[in-house]
């Protein structure tokens, strides 16, 4: 800019006035003439020491205080009383920066001046029809230009919704200026002085003052829609970097934000905390030429904020901590990651956990729900994170020791064995979590039975209570709750041909298994479990689970080669 | 009035992951409501009942200014913990510190009263009858922190939270008041030695993280008790090593050390629920993450098997005294925490990463 175009700027402050004047002096300093407008809720003398701190300053002003509440047309008014000052008072200001007593500027100044001429008609504001926002809070839009809101939402939360829901409820909506096409956008703009001339004499001003003091937070829609009546060059975006969170509460940014705030792309930025010494040290320091970056990276900043609203909102699944931990409503039966659950593999064969665990590649443990012993993998007694193998911590809260172990083992798929000889608490979880993945044998409970020797006369009263637990499991996974994968077979469908159900439980769980399985576990030989399964039935209990299984001495072994070649993927 | 507060019968004592519903209305909410209320003024009565056991050895809380963040602490010998405990915390933004001495012996009342920004009152009273110092440390509240941020802390805890080495707690607090907070929750996380707990030297002045380096990094139970739907998580490593077999009685982790006072609030159970309850909602219910903090346990330092065996042979520890016997009789041993599956102690990245505690929206 030459000596004859200068920029001014219009300073709305309201408290920690310390450094809202540094920023004054800043401004004024680098030739920019400065409009104060503090808010008239502030006390009168913090206002006085403020202007007692710049009285050194020939080009400061101080506007008509007008109350700045939020989301009132009082920050509107203060602005333009502020701005009919600056150009009544400064002649020679070619633009008017719109900006706050938080407001830092992150690049030089003379960095802004030089965009600024070079871009010498052009007004800097966000200005976006209504329909084309993304970023409103609290579901209010169009609404904002068409409903009355005399109340503060901050102060009058009921009385604000409450008139909102009213509104609605009657149908009622306002006409709009004629002419008027409602924009919104940041609040922070940089606009020329033709522009802003031409605002604040536009033939209708009271007729739209009146209209905006009831539409709701008009401070990012009086100048965003009046600038699309008077200005011919329009350069939608803010010179002022701010953020605002999924409330529409402004970020602040601290001193660790230095290097963030230095690939901005933008000349401004808000709010600063006013405790950030170093982010003022550096910005406002005769050395803040240096502070520019070479090259902006606005996405960076960008991903960086929008990982925090996900945070904030999301959270992350299958974590259960001290400051996360949803209610039923809001789906709070889910791990952190995909896992496998197994019932009667390992009782009918004698290497399924070696093998599952060359097949998966996934960790593979035991009975993680024993009632003796947790058998983690490798008979480990303390488990990654610091699980315990004692089964009564286990059970004190058995939804705390599945969901720690998945998320605990985040990268590493992990398979367990259950069965109904294991303690049974966990199950309706297991059942309702979309992230495990249950394969079933029914009635494989009676495999051990059979080969412990005993009689069945000895063992009736025990398979009959398997067999309720296995059935009540059952029951859970084709319950209405049920949102696990589940696959279920009885031990008459299994053994007829193994190989299936193994390729597809690798397939479910190793979609991408490098290697293709070649060999099968071996399947402990069955000859003389259908006779143990009639002894059963003469000692008067009824073995359902097993499904059909045929009569013992013409039990074939079956195959145990996988039926054709797997494609290697 | 037993049958008329039955519907709070149902309420279940503690609900587990994927069992907690929002909080009861109609007639079960406004009894529970009520009930609490009486709560909380009977606290408050204790309190000021209690307020003549402590006398003032130095008083210096014309020093407060509006504005500042005060530490409260209920002490013990901790003469060997404070020096470095006041200058974590100072360095934090504390501004002043609230001490009651409960009897020391080691010289921690000298010390204490030596501190420029430190006020400290003296009591021989006993430590269990007066709710395990709570009765005391509410009546320093009620007097001395109304309108200000509080910090309650034992002398063995350093707190930390997201960014806490490049952001000091007004920051925080300005964070929190932005989001219509008032209270900030924190985990216990126990902190141990390499080796045997006794072996080792930490002199006052030393970080005591840089002995003990060590914690427990996925084996926290979480529940919320519907009452108060204040949190109640256990676990850690002495779940792990001493209450394998009555994992009921180990110790609650989840503390709500730092609140914005009021004088009608009151800590229920040491920090780790407070009335009224809906300062107790440190935990997102809809999914996400709220910003949360750990405190640092130092508990096992080299002093802690002659000080359990004193604890012991006292008897003012939390709960049934005797059932805490076994407890402190394993302490005594000297055993070693560290195992397999222990994990170095990097900083709150760290610890965040875990899922111990959360940045929630803070940037």
């Amino acid at each position: 800019m030459t000596g004859d175009s200068t920029l001014g700027i219009v300073m709305l402050c309201h408290a920690d006035l310390d450094r809202a004047a540094q920023l004054a002096r800043h401004w004024a300093l680098h030739d920019c003439p400065v409009v104060i407008h503090v808010d008239a809720r502030t006390p009168q003398d913090q206002a006085d020491g403020l202007s007692a701190a710049l009285a050194d300053l020939p080009d400061i002003r101080f506007s008509r205080r007008s109350p700045c509440e939020w989301g009132t047309f009082g920050i509107v008014q203060a602005t333009l009383d502020a701005a009919t000052l600056m150009l009544a008072e400064f002649p020679a200001v070619s633009h008017v920066m719109l900006a706050s007593g938080s407001c830092l500027p992150i690049r030089p100044v003379h960095a802004l001046k030089a965009h600024l001429a070079a871009h010498p008609h052009t007004d800097f504001i966000e200005s976006v029809t209504t329909a084309d926002v993304g970023w409103t809070v609290g579901g209010l839009n169009e609404e904002r230009f068409t409903l009355r809101f005399p109340f503060a939402w901050k102060r009058q939360r009921r009385l604000f919704d409450g008139y909102v829901a009213l509104q609605r409820a009657l149908r009622f909506r306002r006409r709009l200026p004629p002419g008027l096409v409602p924009h919104l956008g940041s609040q922070w703009w940089c606009l020329t002085r033709p522009t802003l001339q031409a605002v604040l004499s536009y033939p209708d001003r009271p007729a739209i003052d009146r209209y905006f003091r009831r539409v709701w937070i008009p401070d990012e829609s009086y100048f965003q829609s009046l600038v699309r009546q008077v200005s011919n060059r329009i350069e939608s975006r803010s010179l002022t970097l701010s953020k605002f969170d999924y409330q529409g509460r402004p970020h602040v940014f601290y001193d660790d934000h230095l290097h963030l705030l230095r690939q901005a792309d933008a000349f401004l930025a808000r709010k600063i905390w006013p405790r950030a010494d170093l982010l003022y040290r550096t910005f406002l320091g005769p050395d803040g030429d240096r502070a520019l970056a070479p090259e902006p990276n606005p996405g960076k900043i960008n991903r960086l904020f929008a990982k925090a609203v996900e945070r904030r909102l999301k959270g992350r699944p299958g974590l259960y901590m001290q400051s996360r931990f949803p209610t039923r409503a809001h789906g709070s039966t889910r791990s952190a990651a995909p896992y496998g659950v197994f019932s009667g593999f390992a009782e009918l064969f004698d290497d399924f956990q070696p093998w599952l665990a060359r097949a998966l590649d996934a960790r593979v443990h035991g009975h993680l729900f024993d009632f003796d012993r947790v058998q983690f993998a490798g008979g480990e007694s303390v488990f990654k994170g610091g699980l315990s193998d004692s089964p009564t911590l286990r059970d004190y809260n058995p939804r705390s020791f599945l969901t720690n172990l998945i998320w605990n083992t985040r990268g590493e798929t992990q398979c367990f064995q259950f069965g109904p000889a294991d303690e049974q608490a966990i199950a309706p979880f297991l059942a309702s979590d979309p992230n495990a993945t249950i394969f079933a044998i029914t009635g494989a409970f009676a495999i051990p039975l059979w080969r412990s020797g005993r009689s069945a006369a000895e063992v009736r009263a025990e398979a009959a209570r398997l067999q309720k637990v296995e059935s009540e499991f059952i029951a859970q996974l084709n319950g209405p709750e049920a949102r696990a994968s589940i696959r279920i077979w009885s031990l008459a469908e299994f053994v007829e041909n193994p190989a299936e159900p193994l390729e597809q439980l690798v397939d479910a769980l190793n979609p991408r298994a490098a290697h293709r399985v070649s060999d099968l576990p071996s399947l402990i030989p069955l000859q003389g479990f259908g006779a143990f399964l009639q002894d059963l039935r003469n000692q008067g209990m009824a073995p359902v689970l097993m499904g059909d299984f045929p009569a013992d001495a013409e039990l074939a072994q079956p195959h145990q080669s996988l039926p054709r070649p797997r494609i290697v993927r | 009035m037993g049958s008329a507060l039955s519907p709070l019968r149902r309420l279940p004592h503690a609900c587990p992951i994927g069992t907690l519903d929002d909080p009861p209305r109609g007639l079960t909410g406004a009894l529970l409501a009520l009930r609490l209320r009486r709560n909380r003024q009977r606290l408050l009565l204790r309190a000021f009942r209690r307020r003549g056991q402590l006398s003032a050895l130095a008083d210096r809380t014309a020093q407060i200014a509006a504005g500042d963040i005060l530490g409260f602490s209920c002490v013990r010998n901790e003469a060997h913990r404070l020096p470095h405990f006041l200058r974590h915390h100072r360095a934090l933004g504390v501004r002043h510190f609230l001490f009651v001495d409960n009897a020391s012996t080691d010289g921690t009342a000298g010390l204490l009263a030596d501190q420029p920004d430190v006020s400290l009152w003296h009591t021989q009273g006993s430590y269990k009858a007066s709710r395990f110092g709570m009765d005391w440390l509410t009546w320093l509240l009620m007097r001395h922190g109304h309108g200000h941020w509080c910090l309650t802390l034992d002398a063995d805890e350093l707190l930390i939270y997201p960014y806490w080495q490049t952001r000091p707690l007004p920051a925080l607090t300005d964070w929190l008041e932005q989001q219509g907070r008032t209270s900030f929750g924190a985990l216990i996380v126990d902190m141990y030695p390499e080796g045997p707990v006794s072996q080792g030297q930490v002199a006052p002045e030393d970080d005591p993280l840089a002995h003990l380096g060590w914690f427990d990094a996925g084996n926290y139970q979480v529940q919320v008790q519907p009452r108060m739907r204040n949190l109640w998580i256990q676990g850690g490593a002495r779940a792990r090593a001493f209450f394998a077999a009555e994992p009921r009685k180990a110790p609650t982790l989840n503390k709500i050390p730092l609140v914005r006072w009021h004088w009608r609030q009151a800590y229920v159970n040491s920090t780790h629920a407070l009335l009224p309850a809906r300062l107790n909602e440190v935990y997102a219910t809809d999914g996400g993450e709220l910003t949360s903090g750990v405190l640092l346990h130092t508990k096992f330092l080299p002093g802690i098997t002659e000080r359990s065996a004193e604890e012991k042979a006292r008897g003012e520890h939390f709960g049934d005294a005797a059932q805490y016997a076994a407890y402190y009789d394993r302490l005594t041993a000297d055993p070693v925490l560290h195992c397999g599956a222990s994990t170095r102690y990097t900083g709150w990245r760290q610890m965040e990463a875990l899922g111990l505690m959360s940045r929630g929206g803070w940037i």
